[in-house]
């Protein structure tokens, strides 16, 4: 009773947190029109999005249906607003459940995965806002060539050490989507600007392959 | 009016979004905080991982900043602090503001004077990525809905269910690091930096295991990152 109360509790709170954040998210192009007088041409803004909406309001539909079982209710109403959850948000609280030793879907990794996201939002911002305020005395760093390779490499760098940790213990459901991947990747390279449409795919091939072998009494 | 897109009020409500993220953080944080105590979790536990969580995070969050760097040369600051700071990516961020930017014929390569194209830009970005945001309340109960019936029919399967999902994300984000390496020994760098942060982590593994030093295991993957970071730079001039 009490676990269904603090569940229907954060659902509430996440909606209402998260329907604020789009009102705000959307008024700050109005706030910009208004105080600068700038309606932009309607059409100019239709081919703008035609652009891009596609692919993005696509990705942004499979990143829900993939993300939000891994992040948990709370981990859900806020990484989604605050954003960059491939590259930080996931990763993050995949890792902080694994040192926790909870699972995704209980009680324990509700609250494993929400503290992970939050530190991270909190951190990720404060470093933004310091960022901004010494941009004149960071750029020349961080821009130097120097470090770009850091920088280049932070995926890999993220997933090597990730990666290792779960496919060692799950190689039998791992193997098939990596070289489903790995053969992809290699005959068509331009598919890496659009890997956030290739996650579901993995995500379908693993679990066809943990199906098949957990009916053979496998796993 | 002369447009400035650094002025004061781009950057009042830079400074306002900012306070709502950090306001809506804090409040979940705190929340599961407390909850993680009345279900009788290890504080001390708790505490690590908000530490091992804000170590882990230092790394991306300075990627992230790069991206507010890149943008900044043409949309000036506040707008891709904002636009970085909720929901965005870089990489969905500079795809819309290009992608506007060629529609109105503006180019990219100095900072923006026009106020009309500024704020196209602004509304591109904000509807190009408000689908995830405007999905999340409407399906999370569904789709955990979708996995309690999973879970209730057989736990084991259930759990294998999830696991494979991340298997799912990891896969394609390691096949994704082979992309380049029919280009020559340079596209196999990303390759040797994979190689080298799963070696860390390994290293890490058996430290924690053989070794008993239990500390490292908060660690090892801002360890393992970090290391293969530095690793990057050593090797990229040697190999490109």
């Amino acid at each position: 009773m009490n676990r269904k109360t603090y569940d229907d509790m954060t659902h509430l709170y996440g909606k209402i947190w998260i329907w604020i954040a789009v009102v705000i998210i959307l008024l700050v192009p109005v706030a910009i029109c208004v105080y600068y007088n700038a309606w932009p041409p309607l059409q100019s803004v239709v081919k703008g999005l035609l652009g891009v909406a596609p692919i993005f309001w696509t990705v942004g539909a499979i990143e829900v249906i993939t993300f939000c079982p891994m992040l948990g209710t709370a981990g859900s109403y806020l990484g989604f607003v605050t954003g960059n959850l491939t590259n930080l948000k996931v990763p993050c609280a995949l890792n902080a459940m694994e040192i926790n030793s909870v699972k995704s879907g209980t009680e324990e990794g509700e609250v494993v995965s929400t503290i992970a996201i939050a530190t991270s939002s909190i951190v990720t911002t404060i470093i933004i806002s310091i960022g901004v305020l010494l941009i004149g005395q960071l750029t020349p760093i961080l821009n130097s060539p120097e470090l770009k390779p850091a920088f280049d490499n932070i995926l890999p760098a993220l997933f090597g050490g990730l990666g290792v940790v779960y496919i060692s213990k799950n190689w039998k459901v791992s193997i098939v989507p990596l070289l489903f991947m790995v053969v992809l990747f290699l005959s068509v390279p331009s598919l890496a600007s659009s890997v956030g449409i290739l996650v579901p795919v993995g995500a379908a091939i693993s679990i066809g392959v943990a199906r098949i072998l957990y009916k053979k009494g496998l796993l | 009016m002369n447009f400035n897109p650094n002025d004061n009020f781009m950057y009042i409500l830079a400074v306002t979004i900012i306070v709502f993220i950090i306001a809506q953080s804090l409040f979940f944080l705190i929340r599961a905080y407390r909850r993680g105590k009345e279900l009788g979790m290890d504080i001390k536990k708790l505490r690590k991982t908000i530490s091992s969580s804000a170590i882990f995070t230092v790394a991306p969050a300075v990627s992230i900043l790069l991206g507010v760097l890149t943008l900044s040369k043409f949309l000036g600051l506040p707008l891709p602090w904002i636009r970085l700071s909720v929901i965005g990516a870089i990489t969905y961020e500079l795809p819309a503001a290009t992608s506007t930017a060629s529609a109105l014929n503006v180019s990219l390569s100095e900072t923006i004077k026009d106020p009309k194209a500024f704020s196209a830009i602004a509304w591109v970005m904000t509807l190009g990525i408000i689908v995830s945001i405007i999905l999340v309340p409407i399906l999370l109960r569904r789709i955990q809905k979708g996995l309690t019936t999973i879970k209730s029919k057989d736990s084991k399967w259930g759990d294998l269910f999830i696991t494979a999902m991340f298997l799912g994300m990891i896969s394609a984000f390691m096949g994704m690091v082979f992309s380049n390496i029919r280009i020559g020994l340079a596209g196999w760098i990303p390759v040797f930096v994979l190689m080298f942060s799963a070696l860390l982590m390994g290293i890490c593994g058996i430290l924690l295991k053989v070794f008993k030093i239990n500390w490292i295991q908060d660690y090892a993957l801002p360890i393992s990152m970090l290391g293969a970071m530095t690793f990057a730079v050593c090797i990229t001039p040697l190999i490109a």
